[in-house]
């Protein structure tokens, strides 16, 4: 192709962008298990006999058999251990996140899953893996039936007996 | 929507697979409000290289010119140009510079915005075939310069098949962009082609 | 000219299908959409999830749904959890490009058994998702003239009409016949008794086009089940063969083209057909389902399958031909017009209609006179694919 760019400030660059927003919803599992969150204060959970597997985050399904989990549901505790965790300094725009968050995804008791949420009420040195932790959710007049209702994991008070929250 | 659907009872267990269909339909409100759902507006802004074909190209309609390119090979003459011919896969072989007059191979008269909104007037994309291509062939415009608003007035002055010729914005507005020919409007009877 | 370089010796049959509701936004995820779909397909078959090999998924845009990497989210709720996994994508052309690249993986000798999903999830995408298909248009010399991409279909069922001399009237008898098949279809959105004049007293949205001759925004997922020979017998003693399998492109320069004409939807019949030792489509194929998303699509695609000549279709429809007991019917589903248009699911449901139609198993939708034969054909990407199957009973 006869007179090739060489010169790059030459080449002409065009600027747009996609207009696009979502509203996801959280689907048929998704929904009672957010329902339950927000009235209930507590976690929801689906069993897979077949494959002894409890789904947390629940669903209807279970992966492995593809057998219908619907009529599964049960309450599991809002207990579990740091699975992994990682420091947080960075925001996703590059800016420092002062203080840094201890951001953990945690293994939730009496399932196969887990969430992530931040460590809170806790200092980094105190934190370890398999540490043990329970979960903190907003007051039930701020829960609005999102992630954003747990405010976080804390250390497990380890004195006191595992107690079902309200 | 304008009509309500209907599911015909008999359907739903008559034909295969014959269980019952699952879904749970939400209603408009319903699923803004009655369910929990999630917003999330992504960032997703863009910086495109126009290449080099397409850059030659928007620096000639700054300079009030149409382009195209032409492969040797095939003996076609294209616009909007690229830098290879995507028949013969090698390179073009040659800048042309084309008319602002062409014909129009199809229009339409839109009367929505693309996120379903009334305009209060119609826009009126077109395909135009601009003059001096082979085979005849173009890109995507505006007919501008039909005065009417309804299908009928419209129609009654623009017709697939007709001379149009490309409107420009003033030399000292234009960017290098499609946008520096406003639009395509229709040639005067009598001229000559 | 031979479009193939030899025909493969494995045959492949469909041993089962299955739906979810088709629906304009749906509680349901994704995951669980396509869930519903797949396990129908497996349950309807007898076919257990471990015993299949591998899954073909197909997804159109990840942004109609609003997640990045759709195809791999999604799979959990297609089955195919820890197994080898496909993503088929060709825009619209999806829903028949999955039963074709599924196709590809029993007929290599690869699998025995592929479980083939579509899915679609479109309400997430606000505040329509024409936001994400005005992507459609190049974002350099078309995206600043503030396209709609109804203007796509407009300029070119404008293109179609003004070739042939077909008037709207013509084109609205298709949103006549296909809303009104779609009444016997258990997935159906938008099934409704209309006629010719209810259609052209609808909203000019971008004329010609009216608005009730749009297929409507949709959620939905569709599945089948696919076997080799040997392995169908153990699952069935009615499979229904893939005789044929053919896909095209067109160049994206779309004013470049002949608009009048689907030329790629042409070259992948013929490829299609060849292999189907099909020489008179319109007397070896005895049902069809032609992609319609826009009324005029389905005459515009029945001529490129080769089912009426260039410019006859709207004739041939107006004289009952293609009605559900007339010579050729077409879109006995009641399409993408009735059903619904999850993108990708869409394609799907054309070729699950077929299953069922060949076996005789369509209920109230069933054409008459055992139809041996059939023909489905999905289109879209930027509006320059051609995917075409050819399924019948030997």
């Amino acid at each position: 192709m006869p007179q090739t760019i060489k010169d790059t400030p030459l080449a002409r660059v065009v600027r747009g962008k996609m207009p696009v927003q979502y509203l996801y919803t959280a689907g048929v599992a998704g929904e009672r298990f957010f329902q339950t969150l927000k009235t209930k204060g507590v976690f929801m959970a689906t069993t897979c006999r077949e494959c002894r597997i409890t789904y947390l985050p629940p669903r209807v399904y279970c992966e492995r058999c593809f057998a219908d989990l619907s009529e599964t549901w049960s309450q599991v505790p809002s207990t579990g251990r740091v699975y992994t965790y990682t420091v947080v300094h960075q925001d996703q725009d590059g800016q420092p996140v002062d203080p840094p968050q201890i951001v953990a995804f945690v293994r939730m008791d009496g399932t196969d899953g887990g969430l992530i949420g931040r460590l809170v009420k806790t200092l980094l040195p105190e934190v370890h893996l398999d540490m043990p932790v329970e979960a903190v959710l907003c007051p039930p007049r701020q829960r609005r039936g999102t992630l954003d209702d747990i405010t976080g994991f804390a250390p497990r008070q380890k004195s006191a007996p595992s107690r079902q929250k309200r | 929507m304008a009509h309500p659907p209907k599911r015909s009872p008999a359907a739903q267990g008559t034909a295969p697979p014959y269980q019952a269909l699952r879904g749970r339909p939400l209603s408009d409100a319903e699923f803004r409000t009655g369910v929990v759902t999630t917003p999330w507006t992504p960032t997703l802004e863009y910086a495109w290289d126009a290449g080099e074909a397409i850059s030659r190209f928007l620096d000639g309609l700054q300079q009030g010119k149409i382009l195209g390119v032409r492969c040797r090979r095939c003996g076609r003459i294209v616009t909007p140009p690229r830098a290879f011919c995507e028949l013969d896969f090698k390179p073009m072989d040659e800048w042309v510079e084309l008319a602002s007059t062409g014909t129009v191979n199809t229009f339409s008269i839109c009367y929505v915005t693309w996120d379903m909104k009334p305009l209060r007037r119609p826009q009126l994309p077109a395909v135009i075939e601009i003059d001096g291509t082979n085979p005849r062939g173009g890109f995507l415009h505006l007919v501008g310069g039909v005065p009417g608003r309804t299908v009928e007035e419209i129609r009654r002055r623009l017709r697939v098949g007709m001379r149009v010729q490309a409107v420009w914005k003033p030399a000292a507005q234009r960017e290098g962009a499609i946008t520096d020919i406003r639009y395509f409007a229709p040639v005067a009877a009598g001229r000559s082609r | 000219m031979s479009l193939i370089k030899r025909k493969p010796t494995r045959r492949v049959a469909v041993i089962g299908a299955g739906l979810s509701l088709f629906m304009r936004r749906a509680l349901e995820t994704g995951k669980e959409l396509s869930y519903y779909a797949a396990s129908q397909a497996l349950e309807t078959s007898g076919v257990r999830l471990k015993d299949i090999g591998a899954v073909v998924m197909a997804t159109a845009p990840d942004a109609f749904d609003g997640v990045h990497m759709k195809g791999e989210w999604l799979l959990d709720g297609a089955g195919a959890t820890r197994k080898p996994y496909l993503r088929a994508y060709v825009g619209g052309g999806s829903g028949v490009f999955s039963i074709i690249s599924g196709w590809m993986m029993v007929a290599s000798g690869l699998f025995d058994l592929v479980l083939v999903v579509a899915e679609e999830k479109m309400s997430s995408c606000q505040p329509h998702p024409q936001g994400a298909f005005l992507t459609i248009f190049d974002q350099i010399i078309e995206r600043p003239l503030g396209p709609n991409l109804l203007w796509i279909f407009s300029l070119e069922q404008h293109r179609y009409m003004a070739t042939y001399g077909i008037r709207n009237d013509d084109i609205a008898r298709v949103s006549v016949k296909n809303k009104h098949n779609a009444l016997a279809h258990p997935a159906a959105q938008v099934a409704t008794e209309i006629t010719v004049k209810d259609v052209l007293a609808s909203e000019v949205v971008a004329w010609p086009v009216h608005r009730l001759m749009v297929s409507p925004v949709s959620d939905g997922a569709a599945a089948i089940v696919l076997a080799s020979e040997k392995v169908a017998s153990r699952y069935t003693d009615k499979p229904v063969w893939v005789q044929g399998v053919g896909w095209c492109l067109d160049t994206s320069y779309w004013g470049n083209r002949d608009l009048a004409y689907p030329r790629y939807v042409e070259k992948a019949a013929k490829m299609a057909y060849e292999m189907a030792g099909i020489t008179e489509p319109r007397k070896q194929i005895h049902v069809a389902e032609p992609y319609d998303p826009f009324a005029y699509k389905e005459l515009h695609h029945l001529e490129g399958l080769q089912l009426a000549d260039k410019g006859k279709a709207p004739e041939d429809l107006a004289h009952g031909r293609f009605d559900r007991t007339g010579e050729l019917p077409s879109c006995p589903s009641g399409g993408l017009m009735g059903v619904g248009n999850p993108i990708a699911a869409a394609g799907l449901m054309k070729v699950c209609e077929l299953f069922w139609q060949l076996r005789g198993e369509a209920g109230a939708r069933q054409v008459p006179g055992s139809p041996e034969r059939g023909v489905a054909q999905a289109w879209g990407d930027l509006m320059q694919v051609g995917t075409v199957a050819v399924l019948g009973v030997e």
